[in-house]
């Protein structure tokens, strides 16, 4: 009973919370620039309105054009349900669970980048290459991160791994090593999301645009799952966070929940502060980064194993 | 060469008759304008006109020589449909060449880069540079782009509808991955024939033609414009008059380049300037709305003076506004010039060199970032400026933080020159508007302004009645569009559009 009440909050949470974290950091943003900014809900309303309008297909694009949003929004979906927002147990969950969600954002990635070149135009193959480019760097940090955690606990499930075997025991005598793989997610959840300071989700400037310029030829319902999709990697990327962060057990639900929705309000806000506080990084700087964070989480191992 | 064979000196604001303007044979015009470049001039115009009733083509030519302040003035008449390039010796005589070839079908023989400027048919129909027949309209930025070839080579084209909302116009990547070769700029798409329009006049459109010449620029074009009139009418413009022209200029820059900072903030993604700047840019237009009615200064300048007063409520009132206006800019420019993320995107990015700048004749603000001491207040000196001016801004590098760093001083410098000028204006200082008497026949005048983007050149010509019959603008933009593609060169393709913000060019001005 406990466990269908838990899955059933865990669904709920994690399919309609996400946009709202965007609606937090444009909030945040629009503060930080004494503005008002939009309403909290504004992606919502976005979503709602693009998935009420019709879709315009190039007749130059093939199969893996449409199939783009789709694979793109089941890959994360299911990755959403793996991932313990509160407690030890998650929706989907399995021994060795971390190898499909390698893959399932390996997935993800291989058909927004194959969608952008499907269309054959020149900005959505220089976004593709940027993508991909940075991905090489950034999946050996997020891995490395993994492999912390894995031998921290000694399992391969990610309910374990991120559950309340890790944090609440760990912190204390491995703290250094959890620090050191939260920067380096914190990195790793800039660049996977396209926020500053290594892409600007709003510039209009396609020469400048990493992830944005793969999704320019997507329209309507389409486009809605992309941005959808990006909502819900955000909050996954949101969620590892806090749960490393977290150094407690939050097994009890009436605790449980509103300390990680606090932990995801954190997140959220402190995006929208790194945004409004400093600028992009030249696109050539970005590899630099990226290595920093596969350091960081190398170096977590490497205090680990001494 | 031959040594004794010049062009007629006058300075800016000054009118020659057209018969005391040396006519030159062809090659002997082209020796004195390249000597002249060799020894430190600019070309401050090179055009071609085509008198009514006749089928020949003349040249004129300006040179700027800043070390003096002398303007030069000659021309020559083309005795065949060819004449020899200056372009290879002279880089930038290149788009006034192929501005002279579009307009009056002339070919210059040896010309590198010989392409439509402006895609429109030629004013001398039946002759045509590129052999197009008469009634062909030419389609804009249908032209042979350069290309480089190669398997790992992409070609990228931007525009002429962009993302934002700016001017149209074309850009043609050619990339190595995200590394630049070569960009290439093809506008036109704003080409509204200004100039022909003004020819017979000036009438009653006249000023409202040359204050929408570029909207941004309204008070640098009608300054220049006005000039040009009142040299040719032999009327002199009151010191109360010269105030207010230079006071409602500087506001025009502060306007421009505090909107330009906030645009550079917003392409490196730096939220707080961007806002900020947005909104102060607004405040400086205000100002010009607070004395004239109009935010970007429509009807202010007009020949013989100007048409509105300021009186001492105004004066306290705009004072007052201009210090808090600085003071939130100065919070906003410190915040992106102090902040190491800002500065790691403007450093080193676009760098246009020293040597190139001077080869290509560039101007203004991106001139001065690339350590040419060039500015029309100083160097050629007119209205007010020739008692006051605000000092030069200079910065060395030639990258878009030099370009940054520019506007900054310049902004500062123009509000100390508001702040020293507007409480000093008197009505001891002579009528707002003097009286423009008719215009002398066949006389030609020069006119320079330095405007936000650098230096305005209007020239105009009189006929036998003391029309105009050619009325030659030369836009800051025209000279400055090729420094933007040279500043692309082994650059990032994602670097173009701060490259771009950096120089911020009018599209309009450049295609008039």
């Amino acid at each position: 009973m406990a466990t269908i009440l838990h899955n059933t909050m865990h669904i709920l949470v994690a399919f309609t919370l996400p946009p709202l974290l965007l609606g937090i950091i444009n909030r945040t943003k629009a503060l930080f620039a004494g503005r008002v900014g939009p309403p909290l809900l504004q992606p919502y309303y976005d979503l709602i309105r693009l998935f009420q309008k019709g879709s315009v297909f190039s007749t130059t694009t093939t199969w893996v054009f449409r199939a783009g949003p789709v694979v793109g929004l089941v890959t994360v979906a299911l990755a959403v349900l793996m991932i313990p927002l509160v407690g030890s147990n998650a929706p989907i969950s399995f021994k060795g669970d971390l190898i499909l969600l390698a893959y399932l954002l390996g997935l993800n990635r291989f058909f927004t980048a194959s969608a952008a070149l499907d269309t054959g135009s020149p900005f959505e193959g220089m976004g593709a290459a940027r993508e991909v480019t940075y991905a090489c760097l950034a999946e050996p940090a997020f891995f490395l991160g993994l492999l912390v955690l894995a031998r921290l606990t000694g399992s391969l499930q990610l309910a374990e791994m991120l559950g309340d075997l890790l944090a609440p025991s760990h912190w204390r005598t491995a703290g250094a090593s959890l620090f050191l793989v939260m920067l380096s997610w914190c990195i790793v959840l800039l660049v996977e999301n396209c926020r500053i300071p290594f892409d600007d989700p709003n510039t209009h400037l396609e020469l400048t645009m990493i992830h944005e310029v793969m999704v320019l030829d997507h329209s309507g319902p389409a486009f809605g799952m992309i941005l959808y999709a990006a909502s819900l990697k955000l909050f996954l990327f949101g969620a590892l966070i806090v749960r490393i962060a977290i150094p407690f057990a939050t097994g009890a639900m009436w605790f449980g929940w509103p300390v990680f929705l606090g932990g995801m309000f954190v997140v959220a806000v402190a995006i929208g502060v790194l945004e409004s506080t400093m600028a992009r990084v030249r696109l050539t700087h970005i590899p630099t980064l990226l290595v920093t964070a596969c350091l960081l989480s190398g170096f977590g191992i490497l205090t680990l194993v001494r | 060469m031959n040594s004794h064979e010049q062009f007629a000196t006058l300075r800016n604001g000054e009118t020659i008759p057209r018969g005391q303007i040396p006519q030159l044979a062809y090659l002997a015009f082209r020796r004195v304008i390249l000597d002249g470049v060799d020894a430190g001039q600019r070309i401050a115009a090179l055009f071609g006109d085509n008198p009514a009733g006749t089928d020949r083509v003349d040249l004129y030519a300006v040179l700027a020589d800043k070390s003096n302040g002398q303007l030069h003035v000659g021309m020559t008449t083309l005795d065949a449909e060819r004449f020899c390039s200056m372009t290879p010796e002279c880089p930038q005589a290149h788009l006034f060449e192929r501005e002279i070839a579009e307009q009056y079908g002339v070919h210059p023989d040896g010309h590198p880069w010989f392409k439509p400027v402006r895609f429109h048919a030629s004013y001398r129909p039946g002759h045509d540079a590129w052999g197009r027949k008469p009634g062909e309209a030419p389609i804009i930025g249908v032209t042979d782009y350069y290309r480089v070839e190669g398997d790992e080579i992409h070609e990228v084209a931007v525009g002429p509808v962009h993302a934002g909302v700016i001017e149209p116009g074309h850009f043609r990547f050619q990339c190595y991955g995200e590394q630049v070769f070569h960009l290439e700029i093809s506008l036109g798409y704003q080409h509204r024939g200004a100039e022909r329009t003004l020819v017979g006049g000036p009438n009653k459109r006249t000023i409202h033609t040359v204050e929408t010449v570029a909207g941004d620029t309204t008070i640098g074009h009608a300054t220049a414009y006005c000039q040009a009139v009142e040299a040719l009418a032999g009327c002199v413009v009151s010191r109360r008059a010269d105030v207010l022209r230079g006071i409602f200029l500087e506001l025009e820059r502060l306007a421009n380049h505090t909107g330009d900072l906030g645009a550079l903030a917003g392409d490196v993604g730096f939220l707080p300037t961007a806002s900020y700047c947005g909104r102060l840019r607004g405040d400086f237009l205000n100002l010009s709305a607070l004395i004239c009615g109009s935010r970007f200064g429509r009807g202010m300048v007009r020949p013989g003076g100007v048409s509105f007063d300021v009186d001492d409520a105004r004066k306290k009132l705009a004072l007052e506004r201009l210090e808090s206006a600085l003071r939130d800019v100065q919070n906003a420019a410190e915040l992106l010039f102090n902040s190491a993320s800002v500065q790691a995107r403007f450093e080193g990015t676009g760098t246009v060199t020293r040597e190139t700048a001077v080869a290509l004749g560039l101007v203004g603000p991106a001139a001065r970032a690339c350590g040419v001491p060039y500015d029309v207040r100083h160097d050629f000196p007119s209205g007010i400026f020739r008692f006051a001016r605000p000092p030069m801004a200079i910065s060395p590098d030639g990258d878009v933080f030099s370009r940054a760093d520019i506007r900054w001083q310049e902004i500062r410098n123009s509000v100390a020159f508001i702040r020293d000028e507007l409480p000093a204006i008197s009505i001891s200082d002579g009528p707002l508007r003097a009286e423009v008497g008719p215009m002398q026949p066949d006389h030609l005048a020069v006119s320079l302004v330095e405007g936000w983007r650098g230096e305005v050149c209007h020239i105009a010509l009189t006929d036998a009645q003391g029309r105009f019959s050619r009325y030659k603008i030369v836009d800051p933009s025209f000279h400055n569009w090729t420094g933007l593609a040279m500043s692309l060169r082994d650059q990032q393709i994602s670097d173009f559009p701060l490259c771009n913000k950096s120089f911020n060019l009018s599209y309009c001005g450049h295609d008039l």
